[in-house]
């Protein structure tokens, strides 16, 4: 077939609403495009003139999925304004409420996401016929998940105690104790993950890009660091962020484009597999040997498969967390932070990539200025130059296994469309 | 008897809402046996123009929304509004205090012309609503227990007091005592006064009750220092969409 017409109208299990609009004729594609037809959210005019100490709560909801991570991000920008280096404990609970988010995240994504592609159904509900015990296996974590979210956090979506300078309300030392030894136990539904996950066959696809996150001398970085590509070895400061992301706005898309050293990157599980697999802790390190999951890798499909690799790491780093927390006590803190004026910027790992957050505040602690760069925004370039990639090498499908190859790829990335569009229909035009 | 017809739609919002009603877990599963989830875009591929109830997320910011949602109010027997920006508003309406050119002039610059936005209202505003779930996000529990009243074509039992009343019964010590500014005496109980709980002052995600005593409340507020411009800030949060009751 060399004539392809593909028009997905709001592309299912993503988070938001994207169309993917392809069109081939003669061997050749003459359209490609995923248009983000998500209502613009208009964030960055939302925060002006809110002050300091409640941004975070407005950027909160960006997201439901990611929203401890834009509330991390905001408060880590102020913090950068004001100067100021939050208390060791304070840390820590915010890594361990970062992990659980991560899990959270991955878990939905892995399960309820993907997961029924492989097994070729709509939808979770329908894999519960035949595999219901995955099914509950994947809600069992799930439900970990927030409940640890919502022991440091006061709940998962729109985190309550996480606020600029320390935490509102600390978690009890004897919950916390108690929750280790529930992730402890499971161990093993993540150990029959990982198998799960092995057996489940990821479509092959090779396009090398440009990797970047960011990067730590401690850790495997998710809560702070340095920012990294794969294309060179220099790293670049979060408040420099500027200098290496080139956001660009194009017509078909509420969300902006962005590019760095070629005209697209990635960002994500993967690419964060690729440029610190080294800090990976050994079980992650041998989950993705496991599951066929080499260093590096360039193929997109498999970022999954790093996400379940970064689910194993968050679990083994929460233990040595809650670990860390009991052996130095927690209490809890009360900062005051007075208002200055200046420029800062928050650099989190979001579980779907590196996530900035600039704010600029006036002496009385208002935002005069906002700007989010967000993970999925970043991958939409690359998104549809692997969409360009991938056609010619499907053409000779049959048509629904075509849209079925581009759906798993744009849902490989666990676009979160409603975050990116301050901003897929894949329609296949047969003529 | 067959199923009824449930589907779930997201208008301008985070879906966290949606992704509350995916945590119900196992009751979720015991749910699916009692309706028949027709249309779920953000966990289902199925869909379908035919469903007799829609739980609706979001608010309306866009003029292909207005469209949009009546074509769901056409649709359905059951419209209910899920979740602060579809029931009040949220906190979409913080756009509005600008205007619509200039706040997309703010964000996309020059191409501001290719993007359509109108000021962010709730559902209410173009459709009729036949149930609210309030809260950003809503409560898991509330979520069963209109669902549930619905499926028993019983009227679902939604607080009508404040969360003072929630807050005191936990046996919380008032905020207000530590210095900490609270919306709960005129936001509407049924979240069992969470981020009180949590030491964070209400900011009213869950809209105001039927009559608040907003002049005492402002009264507070102004004893607690804010200027009269600052406890409107606290009341637009959430609530943006209500401007003229609280001048």
């Amino acid at each position: 077939m060399h004539d392809l017409n593909v028009d997905i109208n709001h592309i299912t299990r993503v988070e938001g609403h994207g169309n993917i609009v392809i069109d081939v004729k003669g061997g050749k594609i003459r359209e490609l495009r995923m248009d983000i037809i998500e209502s613009p959210r208009f964030f960055e005019a939302m925060a002006l003139g809110r002050t300091y100490k409640e941004v975070a709560q407005i950027t909160s909801r960006i997201c439901g999925i990611c929203a401890v991570t834009h509330t991390t991000t905001s408060i880590k920008a102020i913090e950068s304004v004001l100067g100021f280096e939050p208390s060791i404990q304070t840390i820590r609970l915010r890594k361990l409420l970062l992990n659980a988010e991560f899990i959270q995240s991955h878990i939905l994504h892995v399960y309820f996401l993907t997961a029924p592609d492989f097994f070729r159904v709509g939808s979770v509900f329908g894999m519960v016929k035949d595999n219901k015990d995955d099914v509950l296996r994947g809600m069992r974590l799930k439900s970990l998940a927030n409940d640890l979210c919502a022991l440091v956090g006061g709940r998962h979506i729109h985190p309550i105690t996480l606020k600029v300078g320390c935490f509102s309300k600390s978690p009890e030392l004897k919950d916390i104790a108690a929750f280790k030894k529930r992730i402890v136990e499971s161990r093993s539904d993540i150990d029959v993950t990982v198998k799960f996950f092995k057996d489940l066959k990821t479509p092959e696809f090779e396009r090398e890009t440009e990797y970047i996150s960011l990067t730590s001398p401690d850790e495997y970085a998710l809560y702070g660091g340095s920012i990294k590509s794969s294309d060179h070895n220099g790293e670049t400061a979060p408040v420099d962020y500027l200098d290496r992301i080139k956001e660009f706005i194009v017509p078909h898309s509420t969300a902006k484009h962005a590019k760095s050293n070629r005209n697209s990157y990635m960002v994500g599980a993967l690419a964060r597999f690729n440029n610190n697999y080294e800090q990976l802790h050994p079980k992650a390190k041998a989950a993705a040997e496991e599951m066929g999951l080499k260093h590096p890798c360039y193929n997109p499909y498999m970022n999954n498969i790093a996400q379940v690799v970064e689910t194993v790491h968050c679990f083994e780093d929460s233990i040595n967390l809650i670990d860390d927390l009991i052996s130095d006590g927690l209490s809890d803190e009360k900062v005051e932070l007075l208002p200055e004026k200046g420029r800062g910027v928050g650099a989190t790992e979001a579980p779907r990539g590196t996530l900035y957050h600039e704010h600029k505040m006036d002496d009385n602690g208002k935002i005069t200025y906002a700007n989010y760069v967000i993970p999925t925004a970043q991958n939409l370039a690359n998104i549809e130059n692997d969409l360009r990639s991938l056609i010619p090498q499907v053409l000779n499908k049959k048509k629904e296994e075509i849209i079925l190859d581009i759906e798993m790829l744009v849902r490989a990335y666990d676009p979160c469309i409603s975050c990116s569009s301050h901003l897929m229909k894949v329609k296949f035009v047969n003529e | 008897m067959t199923k009824p017809r449930v589907a779930f739609f997201s208008f301008t919002s985070c879906e966290g809402c949606q992704l509350v009603v995916l945590t119900i877990e196992e009751q979720l599963l015991e749910l699916v046996n009692l309706i028949d989830i027709v249309s779920f875009r953000e966990a289902m591929s199925e869909k379908s123009e035919d469903y007799d109830i829609a739980f609706v997320e979001g608010s309306i910011t866009t003029t292909s929304e207005i469209e949009r949602i009546k074509k769901i109010r056409e649709t359905a027997k059951t419209v209910i509004a899920l979740g602060a920006c579809a029931t009040i508003g949220g906190i979409n309406c913080l756009k509005n205090q600008f205007e619509m050119k200039k706040v997309k002039e703010i964000v996309y610059g020059e191409m501001a012309d290719n993007f359509d936005t109108i000021p962010a209202r709730p559902i209410e505003a173009v459709i009729k609503v036949d149930y609210w779930i309030q809260g950003c996000p809503i409560d898991k529990d509330e979520f069963i227990e209109v669902t549930k009243a619905i499926l028993l074509g019983k009227k679902p039992r939604i607080p009508d007091y404040p969360v003072c009343v929630e807050c005191q019964m936990k046996e919380n010590v008032c905020l207000f005592e530590k210095g900490i500014v609270c919306m709960g005496p005129v936001t509407r109980a049924g979240c069992k006064a969470i981020c009180p709980t949590y030491n964070d002052g209400c900011v009213g995600c869950r809209g105001l009750i039927d009559d608040p005593n907003l002049s005492s409340h402002k009264n507070l507020l102004s004893e607690h220092g804010l200027t009269v411009d600052e406890a409107i800030s606290q009341y637009m949060l959430f609530g943006g969409n209500s401007k003229e009751k609280y001048e």
